[in-house]
């Protein structure tokens, strides 16, 4: 039995590879008209193909992409919470503005429970109570926490206390009164200070003494 | 397609893991079928198709996005699927016994050189018989033909994926065919 010229095979293969030149195709297909043998081959590989290609489709499990993502690996999902920022730039700034307010504004509120008041000149204190003597002339705001103000004399300024009570006297006050008993109230002051404080940054007079 | 691959992968890149999984969606079952059809079995598939996803995931940043996303996919669970094949063949005599006395099934998951007895053969279904001869063909031509004729991907797509020449390609698939067609002479 004579074997086919390999040259002839390889025209096969090219040819169904679609990239087999017109002028081999000639030669291919005089060959296959004259040899027997070179017609079972190419029968054949025909029959291979369609017998290959005869393979049905297959398609993945149910559940497939479930299963693959719990696979990957977890310490991305971390960025999850990133990812969340970053679509929510607002929500986040606030969030953040929120808890770092409620702390600095709770801390603030629990731990100054002492006795505290602004430092002027001239001033008395009694007990839990700042005295502004009779005769005397105070000049710039006085804070007092925890305690009370009583003003006999003269002040030039505003009053703030906290925690405490304005004692309303013949003394003279130039400035605003504000009497803050309440969380709320407190909170609200900060924030208003807050903000007073960052108009004037560098002008801090508020020196405190605690007792 | 592309663009709509792209734009999924830049935002698995920004951390978006759910953008990922309908990345997964799309190729869930190519990919699928691929690794199947080189393994010849479900649960190994199964496996190598997963983890292909999962280094794609893990290394999506490494992708050119000029390039086509599934030709790099593909590329990923080929490799893994001939690493498997070569891995498997140590263990391939432990089987050996095991095999005659569980039937049919169990011959297509494995990479197999021995040709079946003739009546065994007759008795196998076509689609069990057409992984069979696929599985017996060597893992380099396995992979040209698999791409060629189930995927029908284009040679020079397949060229890219098994990173070799045009030329290896085709000879690939040339001897690939020459081999089935003399596994499949008594058919």
């Amino acid at each position: 039995m004579k074997t086919c010229p390999d040259y002839i095979v390889q025209y096969m293969n090219d040819y169904l590879d679609g990239d087999l030149e017109p002028s081999k195709e000639r030669v291919l297909k005089e060959n296959l008209a004259t040899c027997q043998d070179c017609q079972k081959i190419y029968h054949e590989l025909n029959k291979t193909i369609a017998f290959v290609q005869s393979a049905s489709h297959i398609e993945a499990p149910k559940g497939f992409v479930e299963a693959t993502m719990n696979k990957l690996p977890k310490q991305k999902q971390r960025s999850g919470a990133q990812r969340w920022f970053k679509q929510h730039p607002l929500l986040t700034a606030a969030a953040i503005f929120f808890v770092m307010m409620s702390a600095v504004l709770f801390s603030d509120f629990n731990n100054e429970q002492q006795f505290s008041f602004t430092k002027q000149p001239n001033v008395v204190v009694e007990g839990n109570t700042v005295i502004v003597p009779e005769g005397e002339v105070v000049t710039g705001d006085i804070t007092v926490r925890n305690g009370d103000l009583r003003v006999d004399g003269e002040l030039h300024g505003d009053v703030t206390v906290v925690n405490g009570q304005y004692m309303a006297s013949s003394g003279v006050i130039t400035g605003e009164v504000e009497e803050i008993d309440q969380v709320f109230d407190w909170l609200w002051y900060t924030i208003k200070n807050g903000f007073k404080d960052a108009a004037s940054i560098f002008n801090n007079e508020d020196a405190m003494i605690g007792e | 397609m592309d663009a709509l691959v792209n734009k999924r992968i830049a935002k698995v890149i920004k951390g978006d893991q759910d953008a990922f999984a309908e990345i997964v969606e799309l190729y869930q079952h190519q990919l699928y079928q691929i690794c199947y059809r080189m393994l010849g079995n479900k649960h190994e598939a199964e496996d190598i198709a997963q983890e292909a996803f999962m280094r794609a995931y893990v290394n999506i940043h490494t992708f050119d996005q000029k390039r086509k996303f599934s030709t790099w996919l593909y590329r990923i669970a080929t490799n893994l699927c001939i690493d498997r094949i070569r891995k498997k063949k140590p263990d391939y005599h432990l089987d050996a016994e095991v095999r005659g006395a569980e039937g049919l099934n169990m011959y297509s998951s494995i990479a197999n050189d021995d040709q079946l007895p003739e009546d065994e053969l007759v008795k196998m279904e076509v689609q069990e018989r057409v992984q069979y001869e696929i599985s017996r063909l060597p893992d380099k031509y396995r992979a040209a033909i698999v791409l060629k004729y189930i995927e029908e991907l284009p040679l020079a797509e397949i060229s890219e994926i098994l990173d070799l020449p045009l030329g290896t390609v085709k000879t690939r698939i040339h001897r690939g065919r020459e081999a089935l067609r003399k596994q499949l002479s008594n058919l």
